[in-house]
């Protein structure tokens, strides 16, 4: 079966494309973008202020119980056309990786289904690449939390 | 893994892409692949040796000269690095969709 998620990276690049078909009408594919509180959801943050408008702003922040902050991302939305298109800037705090823009579009297929296609652009190459290298870091996590999970079970 | 890595950053330089570019085509001795850069000899030595130190270019003894071959097998295990990538935004989607069938 083929990926319902594509990643479209070619090395060298400073951009890459990721693709994704939905169970969803493009209204509610869109909604889950710019609505702060599935916002907060999907991406299991915080949502300090998402104002979802041309020259909005918007900034997510993660705290451990601790009370310390974990993940911070901020932005500026510079496109915002209802179940069509969204550009916006996208700035994770206390990382090297800089300012990726992200353009948004959202395509309606059926009545009931829906495509989104993120084109994400770095300002070099290494940065591209130092991002696409998140996902191992992030999948080493989630086992990590998978075999805690399973290990507490077993206690 | 660490494997992986380094063959994502062979392929991060300019100069060690358009050499594989070059031998993807036909295996080139070093001096012929050298020919084609301005680069000094020592440098591009470094990027062949790179290249093959991550097993994206085979080297092939003939004679006195060492011919060198592109190896696509590895190129594949680059598309394999960005799978973690895209499994990361395949389960961010998939939240994504369960939470949204809620509100039809």
């Amino acid at each position: 079966m083929e990926p319902k998620t594509k990643v479209h990276a070619e090395a060298g690049k400073q951009e890459y494309l990721i693709t994704r078909e939905f169970d969803l009408p493009v209204h509610l594919l869109f909604k889950a973008h710019v609505d702060p509180d599935i916002v907060a959801q999907v991406m299991g943050t915080k949502v300090l202020s998402f104002e979802a408008k041309k020259n909005g702003s918007y900034r997510f922040e993660t705290t451990d119980p601790q009370g310390k902050v974990i993940f911070q991302a901020a932005g500026v939305i510079h496109e915002l056309i209802p179940d069509k298109k969204i550009i916006r800037t996208f700035e994770m705090g206390n990382t090297p990786f800089g300012v990726q823009l992200e353009i948004y579009d959202f395509e309606k297929l059926s009545d009931e289904t829906s495509k989104l296609t993120m084109h994400v652009i770095y300002e070099s190459v290494a940065q591209r690449d130092q991002v696409l290298q998140i996902g191992l870091t992030w999948g080493i996590n989630m086992a990590h939390d998978r075999i805690q999970e399973i290990a507490g079970k077993l206690k | 893994m660490n494997l992986r890595r380094d063959v994502f950053q062979a392929i991060a330089d300019p100069t060690r892409r358009a050499i594989l570019l070059l031998v993807a085509t036909q295996t080139m001795t070093a001096g012929a692949i050298a020919a084609n850069f301005d680069t000094a000899r020592p440098t591009i030595s470094r990027h062949l040796q790179i290249l093959t130190e991550c097993e994206l270019l085979e080297p092939r003894p003939n004679g006195r000269e060492i011919y060198y071959q592109f190896n696509p097998k590895k190129m594949k295990e680059v598309a394999e690095f960005i799978e973690p990538f895209r499994k990361m935004w395949d389960d961010r989607f998939n939240k994504l969709e369960s939470i949204m069938k809620k509100y039809k």
